[in-house]
């Protein structure tokens, strides 16, 4: 059977992308048919996937990502805890100014091991997603992460972090109560945390408000999150004056998982259910919580000391530049 | 595909910095140019704070003639091949002709009234201070300096906040110059942030932030989400001084506002302060008195 090549005229991330599927599928052609295994639905998966870069241009693959991250059906942090962590106890307040419903944080057991959880929150109804400010934190949603995570290495305990935001909260009183502060610190917080620590961007990772809950050990993605320095929105507006380019900035900016793990900033992508994690929750949960579990059992055989050096080399390499020659 | 080897550049005046008009925007009352040079871009009438450039920024804080630059040989590249409505390769090649500067922090080491200082400046000129991989490299090469030679870190910053042409690259140097902040004071060493204005976004919330001391122009803006975002979000109309080093001041985020006349000293007596160094020049002094 005449093998599918990878599709031309695509960028490089999305080539990338379509050849490590091509892999995939070969591979699974060749499995046995084991009995109880059925890889049918994988290799239906793969097929639709491949035919969707095929068909589309970089503009459309990356702003169909841009719709499924923010899709309003898809899985949320309290999704993932309802399916994965049945002895949940959530945790409030930041002991300082208030609780923040756009983040959710507490301890529980994933598969064996005891965690904190901390993880934006958007909300599915609009009642619920007025509460949360649409996943957006204030202050006190920062403050209140930085201090479960300070708990959850006190008791050395794991921290898992699912980020899922459009950003920071844009007001006033955010403003005054300390945002930029409230988010440098986090970062500086998750950076040197001496326990085992795992972030995954689970749907619209929105600049600073995301990034203040992502720096970790491991950072994944899931393979419709996208992950950015702006809104693609916020970037039309001030590049393009004109909001409606939107579709642009998102595939100039490079925001999905392929791009970010060929850019190197993120470790894994995780594969979906058919069509986009809002499918099937269950799903979801299980396979982001599969590679988390498998993460966190490689980061505990490093001893504290080398994980942190670990983590703050690789936060310390980041970036892109040239080295001019001596005149 | 080759892209873009010629550069067309049309000359702009630089967009800060420049001496404003014969008459101050504050106070109206009549500028020379010359005046303005002498108190340091301040109005001598009003106290006004016109932006200040980089190269003045560094004759203002550091004492003459003790200067290195640090990782000058850093230069921005086009890691995503940006184009919006122009290429990105083409505004860095626009703000380098015309700030004369290879990217938008300067980073030296220098003497402040005879201590060896790592010091970083921002200049808003380059692409509005903007943060990119060349920022947080040379940021991180400071504080490396800054440790190996024991000396403290400060850094004036003047962002307009992430340089969205380097995508999710420049929004990782907020977490680099944070690590990086953090090895200086893991030194036990000071840093001490100066925020001029405008201090917003992306910078505001990583390196500005995390100093030991947060010092701040006056009339300075600091705000990490824009005025017109969160006006759309929230309805609200902002007031004009709002985020402002006055009101910074009173909401109990930064730790003073100080007139860029008297900068230096302040900077020095914080430094004293903090770690000591000059007993001996304030041994008798008027303590007594
Ligand atoms: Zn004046």
């Amino acid at each position: 059977m005449a093998e599918q090549s990878p599709p031309s005229g695509l960028r490089k991330s999305y080539q990338t992308e379509a050849i490590r599927l091509l892999k995939r599928l070969q591979e699974l052609r060749r499995l046995p048919a084991l009995t109880g295994t059925n890889y049918s639905e994988e290799i239906k998966r793969i097929q639709e996937r491949l035919e969707s870069l095929r068909n589309r241009s970089d503009s459309a693959v990356a702003w169909e990502a841009v719709q499924l991250a923010r899709h309003q059906d898809r899985p949320q942090t309290l999704d993932y805890i309802a399916h994965m962590i049945p002895d949940f106890l959530e945790l409030h307040g930041d002991r300082l100014h208030g609780d923040d419903g756009a983040v959710v944080a507490g301890l529980g057991t994933l598969n064996g091991r005891r965690i904190a959880l901390i993880g934006h929150q958007k909300g599915h109804s609009l009642k619920e997603r007025q509460e949360r400010s649409f996943g957006m934190a204030r202050p006190e949603g920062y403050r209140k992460a930085m201090r479960v995570a300070r708990l959850a290495e006190k008791f050395g305990l794991p921290v898992v972090t699912l980020v899922d935001t459009p950003g920071a909260y844009p007001g006033r009183d955010a403003e005054e109560g300390g945002q930029a502060g409230a988010i440098a610190n986090s970062i500086r917080v998750f950076s040197v945390l001496r326990v085992p620590t795992v972030a995954v961007v689970i749907g619209e990772g929105g600049s600073g408000g995301a990034l203040a809950l992502a720096v970790a050990d491991r950072v994944f993605m899931l393979e419709n999150a996208v992950y950015s320095v702006i809104s693609p929105e916020g970037c039309a507006a001030l590049l393009w004056r004109d909001a409606a380019e939107a579709p642009r900035a998102a595939e100039a900016l490079r925001l999905t998982a392929a791009d970010l793990y060929e850019l190197g900033l993120i470790d894994q992508i995780i594969p979906e259910p058919a069509g986009g994690a809002h499918n099937d929750h269950r799903a979801t949960a299980k396979r982001v919580m599969r590679q988390v579990h498998l993460a966190l059992a490689e980061l505990e055989r490093l001893g504290v000391e080398e994980r942190l050096r670990l983590r703050r080399e690789k936060y310390l390499r980041m970036g892109r530049y040239t080295i001019a020659s001596p005149k | 595909m080759a892209r873009y080897v010629t550069v067309q550049v049309t000359r702009k005046e630089p967009p800060t910095g420049a001496a404003p008009a014969e008459h101050c925007k504050k106070c109206q009352l009549p500028l020379s140019k010359e005046g303005l040079e002498q108190s340091w871009q301040v109005c001598p009438h009003c106290g006004y704070h016109y932006p200040l450039r980089a190269a003045l920024r560094l004759a203002l804080l550091a004492d003459s003639g003790s200067v290195t630059f640090i990782g000058e040989e850093l230069r921005p590249t086009d890691p995503l091949e940006f184009f919006d409505l122009r290429p990105y390769t083409e505004r860095l090649a626009e703000a380098q002709l015309e700030t004369g500067l290879t990217e938008a922090l300067v980073a030296a080491r220098c003497s402040i009234a005879g201590r060896p200082v790592a010091l970083g400046v921002m200049d808003f000129g380059f692409m509005g201070g903007s943060m990119g991989s060349v920022v947080g490299e040379r940021f991180h090469r400071l504080a490396r300096l800054a440790v190996e030679e024991a000396m403290p870190l400060v850094v004036v910053a003047s962002s307009g906040g992430a340089r969205m042409q380097e995508g999710l690259l420049s929004l990782m140097q907020m977490a680099k110059t944070v690590a990086a902040a953090e090895i200086v004071s893991e030194a036990g060493l000071p840093y001490i942030a100066i925020l001029t204005h405008p201090t917003t976004g992306g910078v505001f919330a990583s390196f500005a932030t995390v100093a030991d001391l947060i010092l701040a122009e006056p009339g300075a803006v600091m705000q990490f989400a824009g005025t017109r975002v969160i006006e759309q979000t929230t309805r609200e109309k902002l007031p004009p001084d709002f985020g402002s080093s006055e009101k910074q001041l009173v909401h109990g985020q930064i730790d003073l506002v100080v007139d860029r006349r008297e900068l230096k000293a302040r900077l020095t007596q914080c430094l004293d302060l903090l770690v000591g160094g000059r007993v001996a020049d304030a041994g008798g002094g008027e303590a007594g008195g």
